[in-house]
Formats: C-alpha cells, sequence, structure tokens
C-alpha cells in the first residue's frame, strides 16, 4: 500500500520534473540560437548605423531610438492614468454595481488582444484624431495597452497596506488624500514600480498594434532632437515623426532572404531580449531594495 | 433630541454617584452596522482627567463604541448613528451632520489595540500630527515630538536613533511610540482599544503606568478585555453585554459591590 502511494508519489515528482525541463529546455535552446547566430553582428557600428540594403553596413539606431522614444510616450501617459484609476478604486470609490463592472472590465482588459488595441488606435489616434502615423500615437496605443496592467498590479500592491495603517493616520485627523499621499502611495512604492516595469518590458516587445498604426519598416533618419540652440530649448517636433521600433526592424530583416540579414535579425533580437531582461532584473532589484525598508 | 447638559440622573444603582466635571457623555448613542444595532442606547459619562474603563465579554460592542467617539465608522459603508456625543466644555454633538469628522479627529487621539506604527522613523511617526495639521516650523515640530516622547516614557529608550524606523522597535516600545503620536498634538480626549492586549506583562506594566501619569492631564477612555486591568488603572468602569450598558459607576464600588446580578456574574468570572 505504501509501495504504491511513494511509487505514484516518485512519478509524479519525474513527471514535473520533466515538464521544467521542457520549459526551461525551450527557453535556453532559443536564446542559444539567438546567440550564436546574432552576437557575431553585435558591435558598434550595428548599434549606431541606419537601415541598409546591404546586410553588413546596416544598423539598428533608428528603431533603438524610435522604442527609446515610444517607451517615454507610453511611461508618461500610461502610468499616471493607470496609477490614479487604481487609488480612485482602491481608496475613493464606494462599492456600487458601477465600480464592479469597471473592475471587471479592467481585468478583461488586460487579456483583450493586442491588436485589438492596434485597430482602436488607428480609428481613434490616427484617422480620428488626425495624429498619423507618428510616434505620439505608437506611445499613446501602448499606453492603453499596458494601462490595465498597470491598474491591476497598483491596486494590488495597495491593498497590500494593512487597514490599520490607514486607519493610523485617519485617526490623526489625516483626510483621505494626506492618508494616500503621505502612507499608502510611499508603502506601496515597490510594488508599483515592480508592476510598471513589468508592463513596459511587455510594451517594448509589442509589434502587432505598432504594426497597425503603421510603423515604418525602412527609415534612414531619426526623428527631431527634443533639444534645440534656440529657446525654450526643448521642442516636441519628434512626437509627430515617423519612426521604427525594434521588433518591428527585426521583422522586416527576418522576411528578406539571405543568411546576413538573419543575423541582423538575430542581433537585433539579441538586444531587445537582452532589454527586456533588463527591465525585469531592475524590476527584482527594486522590490529587494524597497521591501527591506518596509514592513509592518 | 434633548441633552442633559447638567445631568439629573443618578447611575444605574441610583447611588447618585456621577462623576463631574464631565469632559464628554454619550446620551442613548445607538449604532448600526448595515441594519443590524451593535449598540443599544448607551449613556456613559466620561469625566475629565480621569480613567474610565469599559470592560464586557468580547462581541459586547466596547470597541464599537470607542470608535464612534473620533467617527472612524465613517470610513466604512452602511454604519449609522442615532442618538448623541458630547464634547465638553463646549457642548458639541459631535455626530451632528454639520460635524466634519476630521474635525472631530482632529480634537481626540486613538491608540489601537495592535501597535501600529508607521514604516517611517520614530521621529516622523510622532510628527505626523502636526505634519496633517499645517505645521511646518521645525523648532516647534522638534520640542513637541520630544515632549510627546517624554509623556510616553520612551524619550531615553530612543533619543539617540529618533531616524531608526518605528517598526524596528519592540512591542511594548512600539505601542508606547503610538501613544507618543497620539499625544503630540495634545487631544483632548485619548482613546485606547485595549492598547495592552498584544503586549507581554512588563510593557504592560509600563503602560499601565503610564497611563497613570498622563490622566493629571488629559481624559482617558480605555476599553480593556482584562478586568483586572481596568480594576487597576481606571477611575470608572461601565459594563457592557450584547451592546447594552449594564453597569457604569466608580471602579472600586463597581468591582466590590456590583449593583447588577449581570455585573457581579462577570467580574466573578462565572461568565464571558
Amino acid at each position: 500500500m505504501i509501495k504504491r502511494r511513494k511509487f505514484f508519489e516518485a512519478w509524479f515528482k519525474a513527471l514535473g520534473l520533466s515538464a521544467l525541463a521542457l520549459a526551461v529546455g525551450t527557453l535556453v535552446l532559443l536564446f542559444g540560437a539567438l546567440l550564436i547566430d546574432g552576437i557575431g553582428r553585435l558591435d558598434w557600428q550595428f548599434l549606431t548605423s541606419f537601415p541598409s540594403r546591404h546586410a553588413s553596413q546596416a544598423g539598428i539606431l533608428p528603431a533603438v531610438v524610435g522604442s527609446t522614444l515610444v517607451m517615454l510616450v507610453t511611461a508618461c501617459v500610461g502610468i499616471p492614468i493607470g496609477v490614479a484609476a487604481a487609488i480612485y478604486l482602491e481608496e475613493y470609490a464606494r462599492r456600487t454595481w458601477l465600480t464592479e463592472l469597471i473592475e471587471v472590465t479592467v481585468t478583461n482588459l488586460a487579456g483583450v488582444p493586442s491588436i485589438i488595441f492596434g485597430l482602436l488606435a488607428l480609428g481613434l489616434f490616427v484617422y480620428m484624431l488626425g495624429l498619423g502615423s507618428s510616434i505620439l500615437t505608437a506611445g499613446l496605443t501602448l499606453a492603453l495597452l499596458i494601462l490595465p496592467v498597470v491598474i491591476v498590479t497598483t491596486r494590488e500592491a495597495i491593498r497590500a497596506i494593512p487597514v490599520q495603517i490607514r486607519e493610523a493616520a485617519f485617526a490623526l485627523g489625516a483626510t483621505r488624500w494626506q492618508t494616500v499621499a503621505d502612507h499608502v502611495l510611499p508603502y506601496s512604492a515597490s510594488g508599483i514600480l515592480t508592476g510598471i516595469i513589468l508592463a513596459l518590458s511587455r510594451a517594448i516587445g509589442e509589434t502587432a498594434p505598432i504594426v497597425t498604426v503603421g510603423a515604418l519598416t525602412f527609415i534612414a533618419f531619426l526623428p527631431p532632437s527634443p533639444m534645440t540652440d534656440q529657446p525654450p530649448y526643448l521642442s516636441f517636433e519628434w512626437l509627430m515623426s515617423p519612426f521604427t521600433v525594434m521588433p518591428i526592424q527585426m521583422f522586416a530583416w527576418v522576411s528578406r532572404p539571405g543568411e546576413d540579414f538573419a543575423a541582423n535579425a538575430a542581433a537585433a533580437g539579441l538586444l531587445l531580449v537582452g532589454m527586456t531582461l533588463a527591465m525585469n532584473g531592475l524590476a527584482i532589484y527594486v522590490r529587494y531594495r524597497m521591501r527591506k525598508r518596509v514592513s509592518w | 433630541m434633548a441633552l442633559p447638559v447638567d445631568s439629573a440622573y443618578t447611575d444605574s444603582a441610583g447611588r447618585g454617584d456621577w462623576p463631574k466635571p464631565l469632559k464628554a457623555e454619550t446620551c442613548e448613542l445607538s449604532f448600526y452596522y448595515g441594519t443590524r444595532l451593535v449598540l443599544k442606547r448607551v449613556s456613559v459619562p466620561i469625566a475629565e482627567c480621569n480613567i474610565t474603563a469599559l470592560i464586557g465579554p468580547s462581541g459586547c460592542g466596547k470597541s464599537t463604541f470607542l470608535r464612534c467617539f473620533n467617527r472612524m465608522h465613517d470610513l466604512y459603508p452602511g454604519t449609522r448613528y442615532e442618538g448623541a456625543i458630547v464634547l465638553y466644555p463646549d457642548s458639541r454633538n459631535i455626530l451632528d451632520r454639520g460635524v466634519d469628522p476630521i474635525e472631530v479627529r482632529m480634537r481626540l487621539a486613538m491608540v489601537f489595540q495592535k501597535p501600529n506604527p508607521f514604516p517611517k522613523s520614530v521621529y516622523e511617526n510622532v510628527a505626523y500630527g502636526l505634519r496633517v495639521r499645517g505645521i511646518r516650523d521645525r523648532r516647534v515640530i522638534d520640542e513637541k515630538v520630544e515632549q510627546a516622547l517624554r509623556s510616553a516614557a520612551l524619550w531615553e529608550e530612543v533619543k539617540d536613533r529618533l531616524s531608526a524606523l518605528g517598526t524596528s522597535l519592540s512591542g511594548g516600545q512600539q505601542q508606547r511610540l503610538c501613544i507618543a503620536r497620539a499625544l503630540a498634538t495634545d487631544p483632548e480626549l485619548l482613546l485606547l482599544d485595549e492598547p495592552t492586549s498584544a503586549l507581554d506583562p512588563i510593557a504592560t506594566a509600563s503602560i499601565e503606568e503610564l497611563l497613570q501619569d498622563l490622566k493629571r492631564r488629559v481624559t482617558i477612555l480605555i476599553v480593556t478585555h482584562n478586568m483586572q486591568q481596568a480594576a487597576r488603572i481606571s477611575d470608572w468602569t461601565a459594563f457592557m453585554y450584547l451592546g447594552e450598558l449594564v453597569e457604569f459607576g466608580p471602579t472600586k464600588r463597581l468591582f466590590t459591590t456590583p449593583a447588577k446580578k449581570q455585573t457581579e456574574d462577570y467580574i466573578t468570572g462565572r461568565f464571558g
């Protein structure tokens, strides 16, 4: 009897282990192949050049700049709105059927395929608002995409704060806003930040919605610089500039015939994976650092 | 409803040992969670610069009663008060529609069952009430913080580590930090909700001693689970059962010659 149960236990253990090996193995294999193909192309010339007909002279500069600027817009729009919405839902909103509905909708939005967001953006930003196929459009689209993720993770981080802490603040005569600004936000900052970074690292790899709003695949110039030599020294012309982003550049290279372009694609992929991993690593570090300080 | 400002009624035994002067008083205070009646027309006087203890078995509504005083229930939906809580000397009913709960909380202070310091420095914990009130002057805050920490008998232990996290102190120290935080704003009435139930006997003794010291300046209303504690530290005791006030009187009298059979049963340990 016991033997049979032990046998079952060992069997399940083996099953679990092989499932894990399969998952990790695939990942390692994928990353390894990317590394072997791409590492040779990943040099300074590649990082600082524009795309070219000749694979060996092509580079990823516009895509890196494009990705960075799009992420900047996404962060500036998506984070404040997402965090504010989460605070409202958690701290201010009364429980009614309306807030219940909003909650369900937000959670479901996180599961909507990203290309749907692209379609929405094409209709709304590109045509209705006339923003064109610009960095601004792409940034806003991705901001919409990460909004549900930011809201959900922020709410979870806020909910982790014990009610006793809030009551302590209220008992001292604090208003709701003072409680939020002085206690709720600072204590949940690590959780919120982790959610934000993870959301951004997902957004940076998004391709479908960006293609839908009309990103270029071959671009030989950079957006106008945000700094100018005339007052007021700041320019927002770059917002309306055409652009490309890294996953699209990668896709453009993959779809070309020839070994050399495949190497370029692998190198671009390597860079993208590296950036995503770096962002995830940052998220883990931030959480670790801030968790140490806040406890109750 | 008419507020018995100059109280003509006597205690439940009819002996007339009613405290004076009063700092506050509840008049037929009822409280509902949704449709559930949790407090049933409770009238208790709170004597100025005395310690008034609320005793009773768990679930009798004593914490609910205490939390009415700083309108803590307003934070949650579906709660309702009836009756009045009058604060003296201005005879203001703090349950009045026109009274902002924040205004009430500015006058009173509360210490909770479980020590709940903010995960900020010791200094910031004590200073928070002042910051909420818009005080920015560094010297004023410094002075108030030291004063409050001295009043809470914590100054000597933390004066060299005011920038340490409040949560890094021991349990008893944390609770005294919470008392200091409550005292920093010079409250008229200090509410304590079983402040020693999470502490060991030594920390409990130090807090009881502290309360004896504090009552010279502050009126104290304390909920306690522990009858011995009520007998040791309070001047007046109210015994509650199932949301009703069973008996109120001077602590000494209530514990030696209770007027009601129920009170006697409870304090002799026959139930509860």
